[in-house]
């Protein structure tokens, strides 16, 4: 592989090294759910997720941006968090993370990006489109949300499959802040 | 209250709220007793929303209540009735008033500190009184239930008194508030 390396380089082709990955900061970053329950907003929290962002703004169709979320560390209160951890919803037992993986990031103009990409949730997995902008102040802080149906993934089966109390759309808010500048692909 | 001639009984609107308003309390008393165990289901979500409904009903008619009482004149007590019984009922409605009003705040309070937005009716939202705080809101729980027992003991002295009155005093107390007992 080396040897390759050395003679691509040897030859002048265009040599494409992997960006560094950039820092995240958990502290100020979060990830949130919201849904709706009898039309009142209920927003919970995921206390525990690891993100890798390899993010380069000027060229982000070869970023790469992996998050996965400890459906464990879901948080609201005590009693909606044994609920929500339990079987019916996340089962967190069986499915103890939810996977965000990119295929493909694109600009969509005025500082906004949308990542394309596999979304997995208790073994359920589907294609979703995730829009967010990046502001480079401070290392650079990812911010966006997407809706998700949480039926498609058999979040709250059984009695809570009706979606008069709990509605079926859910809002995936994220903020994730890194304390290292995007790395410039040479 | 300015003096103003006497009424011998309230007001059709006056009798109206009170019985509307009682029969509102008591459901949403019920419901807040009877859900707060239950275990996490659907139903419960929605026994939760109906109580915060009727909560904020009884705060809307408590306060077009008072209203109303601030600008008619209730019908005097009785003549002869001990001057301690007239301050002792003076002070129950008064502590009645406040706790119609503090009650359903106090529900709004510890449902904003517990990061539950009231929406009326599931389509009006409440603005959101208190940041999300667990602590602050299991505090205003507390005080929302204690309210609550205090309102009940005062419903039931309220309720005695006026019994008392129609049954032993043989006055029109309770007949003012329920006219088609008919005149004695």
């Amino acid at each position: 592989m080396m040897r390759w390396l050395i003679l691509a380089v040897a030859a002048g082709l265009p040599v494409v090294t992997a960006a560094t990955e950039q820092n995240v900061v958990y502290d100020k970053s979060r990830i949130t759910c919201a849904s709706r329950q009898m039309g009142v907003p209920v927003e919970a929290d995921f206390r525990q997720f690891t993100a890798r962002i390899d993010f380069d703004p000027g060229r982000p169709d070869g970023s790469r941006i992996s998050i996965a979320i400890n459906t464990a560390s879901f948080e609201f209160d005590p009693e909606v968090d044994d609920e929500v951890r339990g079987r019916l919803w996340l089962n967190a037992h069986d499915f103890p993370q939810a996977r965000f993986i990119s295929s493909s990031v694109r600009a969509i103009g005025n500082g906004r990006y949308e990542a394309r990409g596999t979304l997995e949730i208790k073994g359920a997995r589907s294609e979703v489109t995730v829009p967010f902008t990046y502001q480079p102040a401070a290392g650079g802080v990812f911010e966006g949300v997407f809706v998700i149906s949480r039926l498609h993934y058999n979040i709250g089966e059984g009695k809570w499959r009706d979606t008069d109390t709990v509605g079926d759309d859910v809002q995936i808010k994220f903020r994730i802040v890194t304390d290292s500048p995007a790395a410039k692909r040479k | 209250m300015p003096a103003s001639p006497s009424v011998s009984s309230y007001t059709k609107a006056a009798i109206t709220l009170h019985w509307l308003m009682f029969a509102l309390i008591a459901c949403g008393f019920a419901l807040g007793q009877y859900m707060a165990d239950l275990p996490l289901s659907p139903m419960k979500l929605r026994y939760f929303s109906w109580h915060k409904w009727l909560g904020v009903t009884i705060f809307m008619l408590a306060v077009m209540r008072i209203a109303w009482r601030a600008t008619h004149p209730a019908p005097l007590p009785p003549a002869g009735t001990p001057a301690w019984q007239n301050a002792a009922a003076g002070a129950i409605h008064i502590l009645l008033y406040l706790l119609i009003i503090a009650i359903p705040l106090s529900g709004w309070l510890h449902s904003s500190a517990a990061g539950v937005q009231t929406v009326y009716l599931g389509l009006l939202p409440l603005p959101d009184l208190l940041p999300k705080n667990k602590p602050l809101s299991e505090f205003l729980g507390e005080v929302h239930e204690i309210l609550n027992d205090g309102l009940a003991v005062l419903v039931a002295v309220h309720a005695a008194a006026a019994l008392k009155h129609h049954f032993v005093n043989r006055d029109d107390i309770l007949r003012r508030m329920l006219p088609f007992l008919g005149p004695r």
